[in-house]
């Protein structure tokens, strides 16, 4: 059998059904096997956009998502795509064409030393240099990156070896000695968090991306309601408990509610599950949480205590350990009412200082109100995929998720351009959910080129463009800490968004005033194909409350 | 806290004795790692870009040619040593990692000194190299290299009395261990 055949049925041995790429000289063998090997491969127009929507089906599925690239530049293309699902621990395999054995360290045609520039950003990768190690490779790709944490693993296969003949087997196991990761969770440790929560006075549970990679979304609300622990999400949580839950307490961090940082700031206890403690999380450190002490249960055994000194480090899977911990924690039978106190202080809080903005000028599209908007079209039920900005940051404060993966943003790295991509990629991996970019104008020109692939690969996302002419939240930090200097933040000659979605033949819809907004979002939603709305907002809100970087809990502005 | 019932609970204090934060001596780790390519470049590639200093490393094969030894030295003062064991064990080609206690293990370093030297001080030179248990391994009309091994306070030892002499050059390995006794590093 060729190696390219072999890779195509180890692919269809792990499940997959979607690969995202773009073919090129050193992955033509690749592409001559997936011609009809019976998954469907969706051809993007970058490959940084062919990375993002692999990370976005993934987000959205819970499956490993796929991307494929050519040698030299197609593979370089990958590299911001590969940063960001190592960052957000997103399962993912990205598998390149590398040139000709024998052209390898000659600075062949389209040679670049793939596995060297990204071994910083990647949880594993694999240069293939035997044939017959393909198959093996292909599974210990998808092995390391779905389990433990999960992450990015890349295998380059140079051309000659992808066109060998081999003989092929289907692996059933794959044997890494060196890579073990802990699951289970270490019972002692798991009765000594039960007793430390049964005693504590102001615990807050701070639950972070692990609880959705872990699947562990309903154990997380079993748990907080064994008593009523207040809870709070980062970015990267939310939808890993319901919004809606008069135990939430809003996102937490930098631009997170006055009531989850305030919480935090008072803590005697903090269940940090599945979280890591960033610094867009923790502000200044050794102002974070003063009065707490910190129980950290992650998969990740680097990341406990890493910045944050942990009390109670238990490592292992987010689900198997918060069932097990509240199992104890209801044997220990705590008294409830010690909570009265702390719920009463943080009520004070929410009612004191809900999120808000102005809404008195009559026509004008304040930010917030179109994600309200965009809240109310979608019934609250839509994947919602942002790039990265004050439009990210409103839609995290006001479209409140109520369950996990339907949110899908880049959170660690923080990368511009990743909304449409990674929405094309959910709306492939779930066809019967609205999929709605939510974009900046500053972020969507950077990947606009994706919407070629949405309208060619019938994939009908929604984009709704939160324009304000600036890169936004860029000009907000200039407001607040560079007084007004605003450097290189308007947009300038941005594109007709309306003519551009026509363009590539998708639907284009500009909206300017408030009354109409909500219509027209209905109609995008309704439509069969790709819409792209640009939606006028009022051009210098400024996303609120926010603690200015490197600050405390306590200097919340606005 | 601090109610009865928590008192299990490790506090702060607890975790730094455990070589939680930062130990202050230098720590020796001697890493087992799968002898693939690459996995030098990404066990230094990680020190690198986490910020940790490497003080010295050395490389080679096992018995077993399908698993290779790196022992490197970093500093406990500077570097948070659990981070730098977690971040290593990360690596899906490392397989096993010890932290050597200095009292439980035997550790070694070769140097080796090309010293300038004349008829007059020649001598003088193997003289100390003999004191230092070390071995003359080249000589000319105008030079002596000499090879010494043994414990890195001793190279260091050597270096300053060889030093006045004229140091063309030197050259060390950094250091490699194994634990003490009949268990297997």
């Amino acid at each position: 059998m060729r190696a390219v055949d072999a890779i195509m049925e180890c692919l269809k041995a792990e499940g997959v059904e979607h690969v995202f790429g773009i073919p090129g000289g050193a992955n033509l063998p690749t592409y001559d096997a997936l011609y009809d090997a019976g998954i469907r491969h969706i051809q993007c127009r970058h490959e940084q956009g062919a990375g993002h929507a692999a990370e976005g089906y993934a987000k959205a599925s819970g499956k490993v998502g796929v991307a494929l690239a050519t040698s030299g530049p197609g593979a370089t293309n990958l590299i911001t795509a590969i940063a960001d699902a190592m960052m957000d621990s997103v399962p993912t395999v990205f598998i390149t064409g590398q040139v000709r054995t024998e052209l390898i360290g000659t600075d062949g045609f389209q040679e670049a030393d793939i596995t060297g520039i990204t071994m910083p950003v990647v949880k594993h990768s694999i240069l293939i240099q035997d044939p017959r190690d393909i198959p093996t490779a292909i599974h210990e790709a998808f092995h390391i990156a779905r389990t433990g944490r999960p992450g990015p693993v890349l295998v380059d296969v140079p051309q000659d070896l992808s066109r060998a003949d081999i003989p092929y087997e289907p692996v059933d196991r794959v044997h890494l000695p060196g890579y073990q990761p802990t699951t289970e969770g270490n019972a002692k440790q798991i009765r000594l968090a039960a007793k430390a929560l049964a005693n504590a006075r102001r615990p807050v549970i701070y639950a972070g991306g692990g609880v959705i990679n872990a699947e562990a979304a309903r154990e997380l609300v079993e748990f907080a309601t064994s008593d009523r622990f207040p809870v709070t999400c980062t970015l990267m949580g939310l939808g890993g408990f319901p919004a809606p839950h008069e135990h939430w307490l809003g996102m937490l961090g930098m631009h997170g509610t006055r009531s989850a940082n305030y919480a935090m700031d008072e803590a005697d206890l903090i269940c940090a599950v599945g979280a890591r403690f960033d610094d867009r999380i923790t502000g200044k450190l050794s102002e974070f949480a003063p009065r707490a002490k910190f129980i950290h249960i992650d998969i990740d055994p680097a990341e406990i205590s890493k910045n944050i000194p942990a009390h109670i480090p238990i490592v292992g899977d987010a689900k198997n350990i918060l069932t097990k911990l509240t199992r104890e924690y209801r044997a220990l039978e705590a008294d409830s009412s010690r909570l009265d106190e702390w719920w009463s202080r943080i009520r004070n809080w929410q009612d004191k200082h809900p999120l808000r903005y102005d809404d008195s000028e009559d026509s004008e599209i304040k930010p917030q109100y179109m994600v309200q908007a965009m809240y109310e079209a979608t019934g609250g039920d839509a994947i919602i995929t942002s790039d990265v900005g004050q439009h990210q940051m409103w839609a995290a404060q006001w479209y409140h998720f109520r369950e996990p993966r339907r949110w899908i943003n880049s959170g660690g790295l923080g990368t511009m351009g990743f909304g449409l991509p990674s929405a094309l990629g959910a709306k492939a991996a779930m066809p019967d959910r609205d999929v709605v970019c939510l974009a900046g104008d500053g972020s969507l020109i950077m990947t606009c080129q994706e919407l070629a692939t949405c309208v060619t690969e019938n994939i009908p996302v929604k984009v709704f463009i939160m324009n304000n002419g600036y890169l936004g939240m860029v000009r907000q930090w200039q407001e607040l800490f560079w007084d007004k200097r605003y450097s290189s933040v308007e947009m300038g000659a941005s594109p007709d968004w309306v003519k551009l979605a026509d363009a590539f033949g998708a639907l284009g819809m500009r909206v300017t005033h408030k009354g109409e907004l909500l219509d027209a979002m209905k109609t995008a939603l309704a439509e069969d194909g790709p819409v792209v709305v640009d939606v006028h907002v009022s051009r210098e809100e400024n996303c609120y409350p926010m603690i200015p970087a490197g600050q405390a809990a306590r200097d919340m502005v606005g | 806290m601090g109610e009865p019932g928590t008192k299990e609970v490790l506090n702060l204090e607890d975790l730094e004795a455990a070589g939680g934060i930062h130990t202050g001596r230098t720590h020796i780790l001697s890493i087992l790692v799968e002898n693939k390519p690459g996995v030098l470049a990404r066990v230094a590639g990680l020190f690198s870009r986490r910020g940790f200093n490497i003080a010295t490393l050395a490389v080679g094969p096992t018995d077993d040619t399908t698993i290779s030894r790196i022992t490197l030295t970093v500093d406990g003062a500077t570097h948070p040593i659990d981070q730098v064991t977690k971040q290593l064990h990360k690596l899906v080609n490392v397989i096993k990692i010890r932290d050597l206690e200095p009292e439980e293990s035997v550790a070694r370093e070769l140097a080796l000194f090309k010293v300038s030297a004349d008829p007059e001080t020649r001598g003088q030179i193997m003289q100390f190299t003999d004191i230092f248990r070390g071995k003359v391994v080249d000589v000319s009309k105008r030079s002596v290299t000499v090879e010494i091994t043994g414990t890195d306070d001793k190279i260091e030892a050597f270096e300053r009395m060889i030093r006045p002499f004229g140091l063309i050059e030197m050259v060390r390995t950094g250091e490699v261990a194994v634990s003490r006794g009949r268990s297997a590093t």
